[in-house]
């Protein structure tokens, strides 16, 4: 343990030590926030901590500099504790220009601290940010503890020795920064160090002077005396299961899940996606893993997209697809066609904020309607969420699974908050896993397309290049078994059911629903899905700890639910169910157990405080 | 040492499924039917690897009717599974059908990337100028001016030239024929031969809705004056007594029909086809209507690297790279730390 962990350890009397930190970076769009936050994460995590974070950036790739709608943002959650969400309120806010403390100011915790640069809060700033005055001198911010520097100046004179232009000078400004934030927490600048090495390795010059600003930025901490302003704290290492560790985004999760599920079952990925936020890392995650025998292809459009998938999928590879909603909403017509041909596919909805083009880096979980019911014709498909960074990896294998076992569409769900933010992740092993080999049929004797098996209902998959298995499949109703066009209207009723029962059918096949946290039977179930994880965990688990009677309900197969799940709901008085949306999971639980659930919606591109959450608990309770 | 016998060579009947076939008596399909099923036996794959492809539309229903594998997709999108078929089995020899409206409207998009990209395929385009499935409405290779039900008083669009389209696209290989041609077949097969996207349109007839749209071409009494039959290095002749030749007017930039014998124009005035001309073929391709011939054959074919050809190779790359590639080697690269 090095020297200033020990000390941490200790919580020597310079520092206190805190439980948990939300700290909050923000700047312009060209301030490198998104960078400064990632490396903190990096270096929090080495450091021991849990944490959660979440970057907050505007869909403009450059909106003019200095305005709000520029505005970019990392907010991170990190303790001795365990940590399940990116944390309510900031208890610091570093704002590097007067726009981020105008757009982030109302988050703040009452008492909390500032870091401003006043170098940024010139009058021109100021105007474009549209104060009137300067906040700094008006008063109006006297319920926080700020600390103003000069962090523009400060910079230009640590990297004056580079010889970069002053614009190149200020790009340094965010590893100022970063230093001295990690001076304030304790925390060691070697990984961030070595990174920049790495990043930079072609440009030495730029990766020695951030180098240099990093480090002012920590010396300027260590002489400023910040104990008498801000004050200087610790976090101790939170306790945490035994293993190896590594930070993950869900989106990074989610494209090694995929390739773990296509290992599992045997067969080569072909990955059909066009670009759309929040979903597109997931195609730049897949398009580096070529060596796995990972297909990715860049369609010109979404529905070219799925339909080579499906292609892919006819032809004996593991076909999937990605987007979000509008995207998805695009791939329809060709979902419909998978699960007519009854074809395997996994088709990935990065969910953001909707309708239409909505907000697309903001989140939101409102395609449920979508996935369980937003296709022409009885047209089933099963439907799985992932709920948080780390288990992207699961439902990912979990989607693949089911698409190749029952030959259907999957529908998996995730969004921009679980696609964009990191966790720790105690990094799962392949070996520990059970396959799910799939076979692709050969035997030419008494062949019918439509044949299936008995107890999965899922069809046989005969691929092209196949001798003797000859056969056509298409949209076109077909006649059961034998796959032929069929207009027979009793056999469009068969097939119909067939279709139906063999999703029904999956519910026996996925574990039984439980509650995450609470008894099995009581007052209060709150039923989640999805990234409300994170928020309703916590706040579950501080009503236990007042004693209520409340269990957590997290569902990931969302069609077909689990076959248990009306009967454990029934087994408490009220069921609340909170979700980012107006109300979906509501309504398909309604309409499957006639079930009186309570909607705690919310729909403002940001997620779920724990303090909504548990405001709804009381209320549910009290009522 | 067992020597393999020789398999029986494959008949035309031994590509027909046992579905009975559904077009409209005298329709144009029947003989493209015809002349595909006539042109496999002579090509050297394996039946099991012929993928027919098709989107909606008359002639979409086209696999249902050959029994080698087949996929009846959806409306435009023919193109997006064939590349995704080809791309997941590069082993598979895929043939596309599409109709004008299929591929030309809803799907002309996708008909544009799969040109551009080149993966080994065959497009077979039935060029009926009129949309046979949806009853009678124009398609967007109609004539201006046609009446149908969605354009009581004359269609005011100005039609769409498949081949012409295919080459600003980018395309590699295009030629045209039509239904009944009986050399439609050597076509088919030189489309066939060409690694890459080929797109062949045919010229069909709607008997129902577009009845002899085709005639001012096609027509027994015409048809040797208004076709011209392209052969690689051989001067463009065509005419019932061989007297007509095609030049190329440097002063206008632009072709020109001509006559042999006439004004001492002789046969080494006229442009000789060169298939691998992209200039030449684009003026060839917008040929037709009232005062040229309509160009039949190979209009233009200049190989390139394929897609599927250039996809596999970077996979390839990657995997001798690393050639034993572990997902749990994968996950622990990069920062990772014990708890």
């Amino acid at each position: 343990m090095s020297e200033l962990k020990a000390e941490l350890a200790a919580g020597p009397e310079s520092r206190t030590a805190l439980p948990s930190v939300v700290i909050r970076f923000a700047g312009d769009s060209g301030d490198g926030i998104q960078i400064t936050g990632s490396r903190f994460t990096d270096t929090t995590a080495l450091a021991g901590n849990d944490l959660a974070t979440f970057p907050d950036f505007p869909a403009e790739i450059r909106a003019p500099v200095g305005t709000t709608f520029g505005v970019s943002a990392f907010q991170i959650n990190f303790g001795a504790r365990h940590i399940e969400t990116h944390g309510d309120d900031p208890n610091v806010l570093v704002a590097l220009n007067p726009a981020a403390l105008k757009v982030n100011i109302n988050r703040l915790k009452k008492g909390g601290s500032i870091i401003v640069d006043t170098g940024s809060f010139n009058s021109r700033n100021l105007k474009k940010a549209g104060y009137d005055e300067n906040p700094l001198e008006d008063g109006s911010l006297s319920d926080y503890n700020i600390l103003e520097v000069d962090i523009s100046r400060h910079v230009l004179e640590s990297v004056k020795d580079f010889g970069l232009s002053q614009k190149e000078g200020l790009r340094c400004k965010n590893f100022w920064v970063l230093g001295l934030v990690y001076w304030i927490y304790g925390r060691d600048r070697t990984d961030t160090v070595n990174w920049l090495k790495a990043k930079f390795a072609k440009r030495p010059e730029i990766a020695e002077a951030n180098i240099a600003a990093l480090n002012a930025g920590h010396v300027y901490g260590e002489a400023a005396e910040l104990s008498d302003s801000i004050g200087l704290f610790s976090v101790a290492p939170a306790e945490m299961k035994k293993g190896l560790y590594r930070t993950v985004t869900g989106a990074e999760a989610l494209a090694w899940g995929l390739v773990a599920g296509s290992e599992l079952a045997g067969l080569d990925i072909f990955f059909g996606s066009y670009p759309i936020t929040p979903a597109s890392p997931i195609l730049h995650s897949l398009a580096k893993l070529k060596q796995f025998g990972v297909q990715t292809f860049q369609a010109e459009d979404e529905i070219a997209a799925i339909c080579s998938a499906i292609g892919a999928s006819y032809a004996g590879a593991l076909g999937i697809t990605s987007s979000s909603g509008p995207g998805i909403a695009l791939k329809g017509e060709a979902i419909g066609l998978a699960i007519s041909t009854e074809l395997p596919l996994v088709i990935v909805n990065s969910q953001r904020a909707g309708p239409s083009t909505g907000m697309p880096t903001k989140t939101e979980q409102s395609d449920l309607y979508q996935a369980v019911y937003g296709r022409n014709g009885d047209a089933p498909l099963a439907v799985v969420a992932a709920h948080g960074p780390g288990d992207c990896f699961e439902a990912a294998i979990e989607a693949c699974r089911i698409a190749t076992k029952y030959m259907t569409p999957v529908m998996l769900l995730t969004d921009g908050y679980i696609g964009n933010a990191a966790e720790p992740w105690l990094i799962p092993s392949m070996k520990d896993r059970e396959p799910f080999k799939v076979t692709h049929e050969t035997n030419p004797e008494d062949f019918h397309p439509f044949d299936r098996d008995e107890k999965t209902l899922a069809r046989k998959w005969a691929i092209p290049g196949t001798p003797g298995l000859e056969h056509r499949i298409g949209g076109i109703e077909k006649e059961d078994g034998a796959g032929h066009i069929s207009y027979d209207p009793a056999n469009h009723q068969r097939m119909t059911d067939l279709r139906r029962d063999k999703i029904l059918n999956i519910a026996n096949d996925i574990p039984k629903a439980k509650p995450e946290q609470g008894p099995e039977t009581g007052d209060l179930a709150v039923v989640g899905w999805g990234s409300t994880f994170g928020p309703i965990s916590r706040a579950v688990a501080n009503k236990l700890s007042e004693n209520k009677s409340v269990a957590h309900i997290h569902i990931r197969h969302l069609w077909p639910f689990p076959a248990n799940l009306e009967e454990l709901l029934k087994g408490y008085k009220k069921v609340i169910v909170p979700e980012m949306n107006d109300g979906q999971l509501k309504t398909v639980l309604r309409d499957q157990y006639l079930l009186d659930a309570i909607p705690v919606t919310k729909v403002t591109g940001q997620p779920f405080k724990i303090s909504e959450i548990e405001a709804a608990i009381d209320a549910a309770l009290e009522s | 040492m067992n020597v393999i016998a020789p398999k029986d060579k494959m008949k035309p009947a031994d590509f027909a499924s046992d579905q009975e076939v559904r077009w409209c008596p005298g329709c144009g399909d029947y003989a493209i039917l015809k002349a595909v099923q006539r042109t496999l036996p002579d090509l050297d794959t394996p039946k099991e690897n012929y993928v027919f492809v098709s989107g909606i539309g008359c002639s979409s229903r086209f696999p249902y009717y050959m029994s080698t594998y087949g996929f009846h997709t959806i409306h435009g999108r023919a193109p997006a599974f064939a590349t995704g078929i080809k791309l997941a089995n590069p082993e598979l020899d895929v043939w596309m059908v599409t109709g004008d409206g299929d591929g030309f409207s809803i799907g002309g998009n996708h008909m544009l990337h799969a040109l551009r990209r080149n993966a080994d395929m065959q497009i077979l385009l039935c060029n009926n100028e009129i949309y046979g499935l949806t009853k009678g409405q124009y398609s967007p290779t109609s004539e201006t001016g046609l009446k149908t039900p969605s354009s009581p008083t004359g269609s005011v669009e100005s039609p769409l030239k498949p081949c012409v389209f295919a080459l600003g696209s980018g395309g590699h290989f295009i030629a045209r024929g039509y239904d009944t041609q009986k050399t439609l077949p050597e076509i088919l097969k030189r489309a066939h031969a060409h690694k890459g996207t080929s797109l062949v349109e045919i010229l069909q007839n709607c008997i129902v809705y577009n009845d002899a749209v085709f005639d001012n071409v096609l027509a027994r009494d015409v048809a040797s004056d208004r076709q011209l039959h392209l052969v690689h290095g051989e001067p463009m002749i065509f005419g019932k007594d061989s007297d007509k030749g095609i030049r190329f007017n440097p002063l206008t930039f632009s072709l020109e029909v001509v006559t042999l014998g006439q004004d001492g124009i002789t046969e080494s005035d006229l442009l000789v086809h060169d298939e691998t001309n992209k200039s030449l073929a684009s003026l060839i391709a917008e040929m037709g209507g009232d005062d040229f011939p309509t160009a039949f054959g190979v209009i233009y074919c200049n190989p390139a690297a394929t897609y599927d050809e250039n996809m596999t190779k970077q996979v390839e790359q990657a995997k001798a790279y690393d050639p034993e590639p572990s997902l749990d080697a994968l996950l622990r690269q990069g920062h990772t730390w014990e708890v």
